[in-house]
């Protein structure tokens, strides 16, 4: 942290000094079949659940394949347009929760690459999600197009000032940001508590007694271009989404800004030594992240994904922050990989609660808590590398010691 | 040199001339001028909340001017919000005031701290052996619905603390495997195990209660009552929760295990430098297992209090700690993990929201907004604020044996 210490003489080769040195050195040791056999694992460890609580094997599998077509994936054997078609509907849904998770995803990403690890997401969503629904029911009679720009980029803003916050804590006193942003999520979560609750600023004119907001005004509404207006269609967040992860890569790998953010990410002091400023870009990382996921916050306000309101009691269920984190470490914190990552979650996140609902397989209300648990278990695997190229490695390390008896010691890869 | 200023040389008139001194008295004064507005001093005049208020800002002013500057400030603000608090609790109606500030407010806040005592001193163990845990969240929210159960099909309270310290130290034995065998990334890993959490217990309690309440009936922690003390510690202290007695232990216990034991030097050295405590012989591995499985136990223990303790009384919800788990963390760093500093930081926090509950009689609104307090303070404390708060040298540093 000190900007002129010289960087102090490497101790051990093999474990790099910070998160983001460490994530890279295990990416290169487990490539994509890390990822890929951390969600298979979670997955079938999912399935264990759903066939041990319900008796039956089938059941297990029939969940997935009911979460499969929940998300509308059945789509692509017989595409249509037609929203009415249900594969089709389903899939426009699974696409409006993708591009909130590839932008919470990229916050987190985003913060990492400059190792920090920004578990706040879910305040800074909030924050933009507040600030959008401010502008976007308060400002009557403006031009739609500058409404919506003047919502999304004040709701962007706010989600960077609020991670903005850590990140000068961090920089300035050293405050480690998983304990800040955690507070200023809980900060955030208890605002919006007030913001619209029973008499708060931004509670609805209309009904005083239900503690939700007032409806964002049609003309600041993200214009649909699949679907019906009104209808939950699909809205153009979409393609902002897909925006936002070309500025992501772009910034970090064409941009002076992204090498002195990756450098500092690999090694702070190195960095220094170097002639980057830390501070400044530890500063610099965490607003953009917290940009991201207000942007997320803001979209989703002026998209309907909550039609177009948000109350005190919807605070608690939103979780697409916390999401954030499962995708980013999935999708390695690269842009691609985040879109894929996002994609997933955002399948498992309509396809279980949607795909489910019938009750067949398991009762509806199991389905989302299912997701959690795949959730919980893809995070929980993807931080551990090693367990998953510990199992990769079993099989060679099994012959091995069928050939040599005697050396047992072969224990976890170091 | 003459006698007069060596007999002032010694320790404590040193300490009193520190300009220290006054930031404290500053501070104190600070919280004194609100105090002096409510039960059961309850001065009902503004002058004298105005007065010791202005007193503990010069106190500040000069405590900066003597180059403190931040203790400074902080006698300054003290003051500042002193004399608005006693302000306005004088211009409110003394009916209010009664209601708000009584014994049971002092029950109410040793309630809510209960839980963050067990969490704080979870924390403590777990981070002290070197291993951060984030997890205490989750873990807390397997002791809620898994003491419960316990209490349901066993038919007694005390199997459900039972069940739900095995499930809460259960899922810290898998969050340890992770965290010190296969050496992931603790905050990552912590964060599994939250969202784990959330999903086992959200999906168990719709399998085993179809999402309704457990049904009535099922056996609460018990109530400890004394016998008659007078009206104010009857109030107070006369019918607290077995629990909240078990957390009043546990932090004294948990000072002396970690302070004052061979045990707690060997948990220590492993947070601090776990190679030298290798070479000295302690087994790294075996005590911060033991540490993260013993904080994963007690956590959740705090968990049962959570829904078989007076607040819950018998209900699960799905969530049910709501970020308790965090404000013991906060609690934790708030208290320098340091088991008498957590305890404080875990009454004050349960202060406040036991105060934040009270002041829905004037305004759910400010209600609503002072349930912020613990996080603002937590997050003023890692600023370094209020002196340099100081992790354990090792705190989550994974630990590879040569």
């Amino acid at each position: 942290m000190t900007d002129s210490a010289p960087a102090p003489p490497p101790q051990e080769p093999a474990e790099a000094s910070t998160l983001a040195g460490r994530l890279a050195l295990k990416q290169r040791a487990g490539g994509i079949a890390v990822p890929i056999a951390t969600v298979l694992l979670a997955f079938f460890m999912g399935g264990v659940v759903v066939a041990a609580t319900q008796h039956s094997v089938h059941k297990g599998l029939i969940a997935y394949r009911d979460i499969f077509s929940g998300a509308g994936l059945n789509w692509i054997f017989h595409p249509t347009t037609n929203l009415l078609d249900i594969s089709a509907y389903n899939l426009s849904q699974t696409l409006l929760q993708t591009s909130t998770l590839v932008l919470t995803g990229l916050a987190v990403a985003f913060a990492f690459r400059c190792g920090m690890f920004n578990i706040g997401g879910q305040g800074q969503y909030f924050m933009g999600l507040f600030v959008a629904n401010w502008i976007g029911v308060s400002l009557v009679g403006v031009n739609s197009l500058g409404h919506i720009l003047l919502a999304l980029l004040l709701g962007t803003l706010a989600g960077a000032v609020w991670a903005g916050i850590a990140g000068v804590l961090k920089a300035t006193v050293g405050a480690h940001e998983v304990i800040s942003t955690i507070m200023l999520n809980w900060i955030a979560f208890w605002f919006g508590s007030w913001l619209f609750g029973d008499g708060g600023p931004l509670q609805n004119t209309t009904q005083p007694t239900v503690p939700i907001s007032g409806q964002v005004v049609p003309g600041a509404r993200l214009p649909d271009f699949w679907g019906v207006q009104g209808f939950q269609g699909v809205h153009i967040g979409v393609f902002i989404a897909l925006a936002a992860l070309v500025v992501f890569w772009a910034l970090l790998n064409r941009t002076t800004l992204g090498y002195e953010v990756k450098a500092v990410g690999f090694n702070p002091d190195a960095a220094a030594y170097g002639g980057i400023n830390v501070r400044k870009n530890l500063i610099r990382a965490m607003a953009i992240s917290g940009a991201f996921a207000g942007l997320a916050g803001a979209i989703d306000m002026l998209g309907g994904t909550t039609n177009y309101q948000f109350g005190t009691l919807d605070i608690p269920f939103s979780q697409v922050g916390f999401l954030g984190i499962a995708v980013a470490l999935l999708g390695r914190n690269t842009a691609l990989g985040t879109l894929l990552g996002a994609l997933l979650f955002g399948g498992l996140l309509f396809g279980t609660t949607h795909g489910l609902n019938s009750g067949a397989v398991i009762q509806p209300e199991l389905a989302g808590n299912l997701t959690y648990i795949i959730e919980g278990l893809v995070v929980l695997f993807v931080g551990a590398d090693v367990l998953i190229l510990y199992v990769w490695n079993s099989p060679r390390r099994l012959l091995r010691r069928r050939s040599k008896p005697a050396a047992s010691t072969a224990e976890l890869p170091a | 040199m003459s006698t007069w200023t060596a007999r002032l040389d010694n320790p404590l008139s040193a300490r009193l001339r520190d300009a220290a001194i006054t930031g404290y008295l500053g501070i104190f004064l600070g919280v004194f001028a609100a105090f002096l507005a409510i039960p059961p001093i309850e001065a009902r005049t503004i002058t004298w909340p105005i007065l010791v208020g202005i007193v503990a800002m010069l106190l500040g002013v000069w405590t900066i001017a003597r180059g403190r500057r931040r203790l400074g400030w902080g006698a300054f603000a003290a003051g500042l919000l002193g004399i608005g608090l006693g302000v306005l609790a004088t211009y409110s109606s003394t009916d209010n005031l009664n209601q708000a500030f009584d014994a049971t407010l002092v029950a109410q806040t040793f309630g809510l701290a209960t839980p963050l005592m067990f969490g704080a001193m979870a924390g403590i163990f777990s981070e002290r052996s070197g291993v951060v845990n984030i997890g205490l969240e989750g873990m807390m929210l397997m002791g809620a619905f898994w003491g419960i159960y316990g209490a349901d099909k066993g038919g007694t309270w005390v199997v459900g603390v039972l069940v739900g310290a095995a499930a809460g130290g259960l899922i810290a034995l898998v969050y340890a495997f992770f965290a010190i065998h296969l050496r992931s990334d603790q905050i990552v890993g912590g964060t599994g195990v939250n969202l784990l959490s959330v999903g086992i217990t959200g999906y168990f309690f719709v399998q085993l209660y179809h999402n309704a309440p457990v049904p009535n009936g099922v056996s609460l922690l018990p109530d400890v009552n004394l016998p008659d003390m007078g009206n104010f510690l009857d109030g107070a202290i006369g019918g607290l929760s077995i629990l909240t007695w078990a957390g009043f232990a546990l932090v004294i216990v948990t000072y002396l295990v970690i302070f004052k034991t061979p045990i707690g030097l060997r948990i220590r050295s492993c947070g601090e430098h776990p190679r030298a405590a290798d070479t000295v012989g302690i087994n790294v591995y075996a005590i911060r297992y033991s540490c993260v499985v013993l904080s994963g136990i007690l956590v959740a223990i705090g968990g049962v209090y959570l829904s078989e303790g007076p607040q819950g009384n018998g209900t699960f919800i799905f969530n049910m700690s709501n970020g308790q788990g965090f404000i013991a963390l906060a609690a934790m760093i708030f208290g320098n993990w340091r088991p008498a500093g957590a305890f404080g930081a875990a009454l004050l926090f349960g202060f406040s929201s036991a105060l934040a509950l009270r002041l829905q009689i004037y305004s759910p609104q400010a209600g609503t907004l002072f349930r912020m307090l613990p996080y603002v303070l937590t997050l003023v404390a890692v600023a370094g604020v209020i002196g340099r708060t100081v992790a354990p040298a090792a705190d989550g540093k994974p630990y590879v044996r040569q």
